[in-house]
């Protein structure tokens, strides 16, 4: 069983919600990454997001386009995440994902990097700017290593192609909360609750929520109509305000242990 | 791999019309936004499926092209160019006369005609080297929509009459600091507003890039360059040319001049890309002569990136020609044999400029220079019977400064 639908199997059975943190893969640098993810675990994070950094992220805001810029300046590649995941595998049990734009998987090679993302460990992958139409052989490549393929649901989507989206879809759906690219917002869209009620009249998918949530009181109302909540510019932001100080894996600790928290009934 | 066959005259002749319903050219193109544009994309392709056979739009636009842009732009026969190569004779598809002075605005009226039949009250567009930033600003300030444009630091720098001309019309012009800031980074910027601001905004893309319908839209409003270029030369001339020319940035007034000749097998089509400091500098916009396949801004096509697929800073005096991709469509007419592409670099480009004023008495965009750049070799090489039919896409006003600058070193009484 892959390690995505068991995670989401456990949460319901226990009336929790998943929290899934976002991190840019090498900002600054892959070591930090991986502290940062065993960290995650530790404080209760369900799922990690592992973002691939891109020169042109398009669907990213400012924090997030400035994390991509430190990694890449870094020197992080595609190749350096996998074999960063690979050698994590043994010691993180989270289901871990790959958020990436469709260029470096591309130029990778879809079936080439399915294979290798399986044999690191991955188990489902995210590309914003892949929609299912353009997608058949990264599914394809991906349902023969029992990877799930997560595509994205927006406020802008009708029901039939919530249809379509959810039919291409495998462990959950991700759906983002609101017209506009990553980055903190001080207010969630009135809406969310009656478009999860209409996506979930086509789907029996998880749901998990992410565009704009950064605080531990968003975190709990989405969760109240949510099976999992995304949270990634304000982690990121946070990595970015205490970079190079001694205590910022215990402080983005504990702000996911508060985010945690608010997942619980 | 099929698409990579020469095709032969038969299946020339009777290809099926392209893109597909899905917005592929053979195996390029495509839709590869976020799901949040993708509502966005189909409603334009509907609304621009449905204008297209309303005749009311359609006499909507030839009136707006006659009696606001200035249509038909005369195809001019460079006499002097012609005897100075001493070879094919030249003509020229005068496209800088244009209103705004560039191709640019037959694709801006199309498009905001349409946004106004889709009820937006904001348009949004990228500009590279400020002629679509002008054109789009322009078109919006005579239909009274709201309009922002924007734009790299370094073409602000480089194109600043421009930024002046954009601002006097009504528009606000947003500088982008990010990435190379150049035109990549501006339709990065672009593509953010778009998303945020979906509903109430068009965006006016200015070339045959992005997403589907963009590539076959743009195409479509800029193919009336082709097909007046077909009529004129025939009544000129009384037979098709034996070569067309124009420079490829995205691949607008290319396509726009190529695409009435396509099922013309005696007709060469050669576009003209930028070398910047030459191919083996690594500093150009050569998609063709060293990119690979890749998606960039919604389409896939041949693109300047990294071994890790990580999009590569490009280079080039023309600001218009500075940008890592190209239209889907290029690339798809390329692998067939049906267009070929060349390079000139900016040094060449640079003297064509000063030749064409000199000769003619017209001084060309820097991105149509590089258009002329590969006539001077080609002319010679020609017979004297032959005809070569030049896109010159755009007037020069917005270079000056910047050439001024960069033949101060070489111009010992100024
Ligand atoms: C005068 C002129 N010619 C050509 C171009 C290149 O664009 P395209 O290849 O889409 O024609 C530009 C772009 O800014 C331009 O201003």
């Amino acid at each position: 069983m892959n390690r995505i639908d068991e995670r989401f199997r456990k949460l319901r059975e226990s009336g929790e919600r998943a929290l899934m943190p976002y991190l840019t893969a090498g900002d600054p640098d892959l070591l930090t990454t991986r502290a940062l993810i065993l960290e995650c675990e530790e404080q209760g994070a369900d799922l990690i997001e592992i973002g691939v950094p891109f020169s042109d992220p398009l669907a990213d805001g400012v924090t997030i386009q400035r994390a991509s810029q430190r990694a890449l300046q870094g020197g992080t590649t595609l190749t350096r995440i996998l074999e960063m995941v690979s050698d994590l595998r043994a010691e993180c049990q989270l289901p871990l994902l790959l958020m990436s734009y469709v260029n470096p998987i591309f130029h990778f090679g879809f079936t080439r990097f399915a294979n290798e993302a399986a044999a690191a460990g991955v188990d489902g992958l995210i590309v914003p700017d892949l929609p299912p139409e353009e997608a058949t052989e990264l599914i394809e490549a991906a349902a023969a290593h029992n990877l799930h393929t997560i595509f994205l649901i927006a406020p802008t989507s009708r029901p039939e192609r919530v249809r379509t989206i959810a039919a291409a879809s495998k462990g959950f759906i991700y759906y983002v909360s609101l017209r506009g690219v990553t980055g903190v917002r001080s207010r969630l869209s009135d809406d969310l609750e009656a478009s999860l009620r209409m996506i979930r009249a086509e789907t029996d998918l998880p749901l998990a929520v992410g565009f704009g949530i950064s605080t531990p009181e968003q975190v709990r109302r989405v969760a109240t109509v949510a099976d999992g909540v995304i949270v990634g510019s304000a982690i990121v932001s946070l990595l970015e305000q205490t970079a190079g100080q001694p205590d910022q894996l215990k402080r983005a600790g504990d702000f996911i242990a508060s985010l945690k928290v608010a997942t619980k009934k | 791999m099929s698409t990579l066959e020469k095709p032969t005259r038969a299946d020339e002749s009777n290809l099926s019309p392209l893109p597909d319903a899905c917005g592929h050219f053979g195996r390029y193109g495509g839709k590869f936004v976020p799901e949040t544009l993708m509502a966005a994309l189909a409603e334009l392709e509907t609304v621009y499926l449905q204008a297209k056979t309303d005749p009311s739009f359609e006499s909507e636009m030839r009136g707006y092209l006659r009696h606001y842009v200035g249509r038909p732009t005369p195809l001019y026969f460079a006499r002097r160019l012609t005897e100075h190569l001493g070879g094919a004779r030249i003509y020229l598809k005068r496209e800088d006369l244009c209103h705004t002075g560039a191709h640019k605005i037959n694709n801006t009226l199309g498009q905001i005609l349409l946004a106004c039949r889709m009820g937006k009250s904001r348009v949004i567009a990228e500009t590279g080297a400020g002629q679509h930033g002008v054109a789009t600003a322009t078109v919006a300030a005579r239909f009274g929509l709201a309009c922002e444009v924007y734009m790299g630091t370094e073409d602000m720098r480089r194109q600043a009459l421009n930024v002046v001309r954009m601002r006097l019309l009504g528009a606000k012009v947003t500088p982008v600091e990010s990435g190379s800031r150049t035109l990549k980074d501006a339709i990065n910027e672009a593509m953010r507003d778009w998303v945020t601001n979906v509903e109430t905004t068009h965006y006016v893309l200015g070339s045959v890039l992005g997403a589907h319908p963009y590539p076959m839209m743009v195409r479509d409003f800029q193919s009336i360059i082709g097909r007046e270029a077909r009529a004129q030369i025939l009544e000129l001339e009384g037979r098709l040319p034996d070569y067309l020319v124009a420079c490829v940035g995205g691949g607008s007034n290319s396509i726009g001049l190529f695409y009435d000749f396509l099922h013309e097998p005696a007709v060469r089509m050669i576009g003209v890309e930028a070398a910047g400091l030459g191919i083996e500098s690594g500093r150009h916009a050569a998609r063709f002569a060293s990119g690979e396949l890749g998606v960039l801004h919604g389409t896939l096509s041949f693109i300047l990136q990294d071994g890790d697929g990580q999009i590569r800073p490009t280079h080039s005096v023309s600001a218009g020609l500075d940008y890592p991709s190209v239209g889907p469509e290029h690339s798809y007419y390329r692998d067939r044999g049906r267009i070929d592409f060349v390079s000139a670099t900016d040094a060449e480009a640079l003297e064509a400029f000063q030749l064409l004023s000199q000769l003619e008495g017209l001084i060309p965009a820097l991105e149509s220079a590089h258009a002329i750049a590969y006539v001077k070799k080609l002319a010679p090489t020609l017979g004297k019977d032959q005809i070569v039919a030049v896109n010159l896409s755009g007037r020069g006003d917005k270079d000056v400064e910047v050439v001024a600058e960069l033949l101060k070193p070489l111009t010992p009484n100024s």
